[in-house]
């Protein structure tokens, strides 16, 4: 369990989250849901300890987060990172094994295989010895998650996930996080649009800058609540446009 | 043991010496100038070349260790100009801007104040054929302590240069990686001052790390490359400027730069040739 309390957030002397309050227990793939702005990547960066927060703390299992690190592997959105660094799809995967590794010791035998397994596990073996500049956007994400997996880690942070890919990548990112959780893991997804959100997730946390519900899927995402994130004339927008996939 | 090698080879002492000086700026140069490079801090790299003059000078005044003076004063610059950016919305490149000129200033006048002891002239561009033996082997030394850095952190200093919130998230302390980086740069800037000098210090670290990009598919390639290229330019450089009686240091980054020009033309990586019609 990750217990949040009294989380307020600054972003460039604005304020980005405020006073957010919540236990999101472990076991479950949970979608951050909030209109553009409300600080659902930055409430993810925060949980992590990325950025500063003004107020609050954040423990997992009842410690402080910095001392369960390890196990949480965080997939950022793409536009964070460097894409024209030199670096192969192979050594980008094989990045996620170095919170495994002490001070000084460079990945061997092991973590090569552990690379190599996390590949297939996305089915980007074949892209091993390619440039990370060179691949598409549903290829780049299926890296940066092959990377996260590489971490053996239980907790899994991605950000935006499914923006800007093919259907056969989120078809198998889908699939993943299906297998993921059948093994007891934990996802936490920030999504941004309002489709799909009961076929990925089980649990909700709806954010605008403050907290504005948090529960199963069933209970958590109503006409009502996604009006109070949205605002009322474009949760009407969002509630349609998503095929009135809420529950009234 | 230098002139035993100097009459072996039938090449005159300060040739040799001109010669393997340039050879070790250019790989510990290249190697540096890498991480430079990648972070995006090419900028940053002159300012701090720069900002050691004041540190240079002091160090003379008061009689203490050049490389420590120096590297205090490159650090402080470093220092300031995240200080700076962070609590005002002056952007990184005007506070970057701020810091070279004013510790620059300063380290003119400091010098001027320190009257015959130093020249200036010297300091801002070098003079390679003077290097004398014991900075020589100071610079090699320098250059096995840098290389040895960059080989133990080697997956922390990728990590931090590739994907710093990644880096965040792991654990690792980025600002630390940062600061590590400057504090190399300045003692590398110091112990090549006598060499290439203040003004040429960037091109060492630019221009071999840029034009070894241009062929490289991973960091270490492309630092061994970078080292390559610098070392290249360095020993070249001295060959042609000794032949045509030119200034070393300038002809030093002279070479450098037409390697860079080649390989923008050719290298498969930038592809300027077809890139470049398809434009046109």
């Amino acid at each position: 369990m990750i217990q949040i309390k009294g989380l307020n957030v600054d972003y460039f002397g604005h304020s980005a989250l405020e006073g957010v309050t919540l236990d999101i227990p472990f076991g479950h793939s949970v979608g951050i849901i909030g209109p553009n702005g409300a600080g659902k990547s930055t409430f993810i960066k925060a949980l992590l300890d990325v950025i500063k927060k003004r107020s609050g703390t954040v423990k997992a299992e009842g410690k402080d987060i910095a001392l369960y690190r390890r196990n949480i592997a965080y997939v950022p959105q793409k536009n964070d990172i460097d894409l024209t660094f030199p670096i192969t799809v192979k050594d980008t995967v094989l990045t996620g094994t170095y919170p495994n590794l002490k001070l000084f010791r460079r990945p061997g035998k092991k973590e090569r295989e552990i690379a190599e397994r996390s590949m297939a596990m996305v089915e980007i073996g074949d892209l091993a010895d390619k440039q990370i500049s060179n691949l598409s956007g549903g290829q780049l994400q299926r890296v940066f998650i092959a990377r996260a997996l590489a971490q053996e880690a239980s907790v899994f942070f991605l950000d935006e996930p499914f923006v800007g890919i093919d259907m056969v990548s989120e078809r198998i990112i889908v699939n993943l996080f299906k297998q993921l959780r059948e093994e007891g893991k934990t996802i936490l997804v920030v999504h941004h649009d309002l489709h799909e959100v009961e076929e990925y997730f089980d649990k909700i946390i709806l954010l605008n800058k403050q907290l504005i519900a948090f529960g199963d899927v069933q209970d958590t995402f109503t006409t009502e609540n996604i009006r109070r994130a949205y605002g009322t004339s474009l949760g009407n927008v969002m509630i349609q446009g998503a095929g009135g996939a809420a529950h009234a | 043991m230098l002139e035993s090698l100097s009459s072996l080879l039938n090449i005159p002492v300060y040739a040799l010496n001109a010669g393997l000086s340039a050879i070790i700026l250019g790989i510990v140069s290249g190697a540096l100038g890498s991480f430079i490079v990648l972070r995006k801090m090419s900028l940053m790299g002159d300012a701090l070349s720069h900002a050691v003059l004041p540190g240079v000078a002091l160090s003379y005044i008061l009689g203490i260790n050049i490389l420590l003076g120096a590297s205090l004063f490159g650090l402080l610059a470093a220092i300031l100009i995240q200080f700076i950016t962070s609590r005002s919305n002056i952007k990184s490149d005007t506070s970057i801007g701020i810091i070279l000129s004013s510790f620059f200033a300063l380290g003119i006048v400091l010098i001027t104040f320190a009257r015959s002891g130093l020249d200036l002239t010297h300091i801002l561009f070098g003079n390679i054929l003077a290097v004398p033996q014991s900075e020589l082997l100071q610079s090699f030394i320098i250059m096995l302590a840098v290389l040895a850095i960059i080989t133990l952190l080697y997956k922390e200093l990728l990590i931090s240069s590739f994907d710093p919130v990644v880096a965040k998230a792991y654990g690792l302390k980025t600002g630390f990686y940062h600061y590590l980086l400057m504090m190399l740069l300045s003692v590398v800037t110091v112990s090549s001052l006598s060499q290439v000098g203040i003004v040429l210090v960037i091109a060492m670290l630019v221009i071999p790390a840029a034009t070894s990009y241009l062929w490289s598919n991973s960091l270490l390639h492309m630092i061994v490359l970078a080292s390559a290229v610098g070392a290249a330019s360095g020993i070249i450089g001295v060959y042609v400027s000794f032949r045509y009686n030119l200034p070393t240091s300038a002809t030093i980054v002279l070479v450098g730069v037409t390697l860079f020009s080649i390989s923008f033309i050719i290298s498969p990586k930038n592809n300027f040739l077809r890139k470049g019609l398809k434009q046109a």
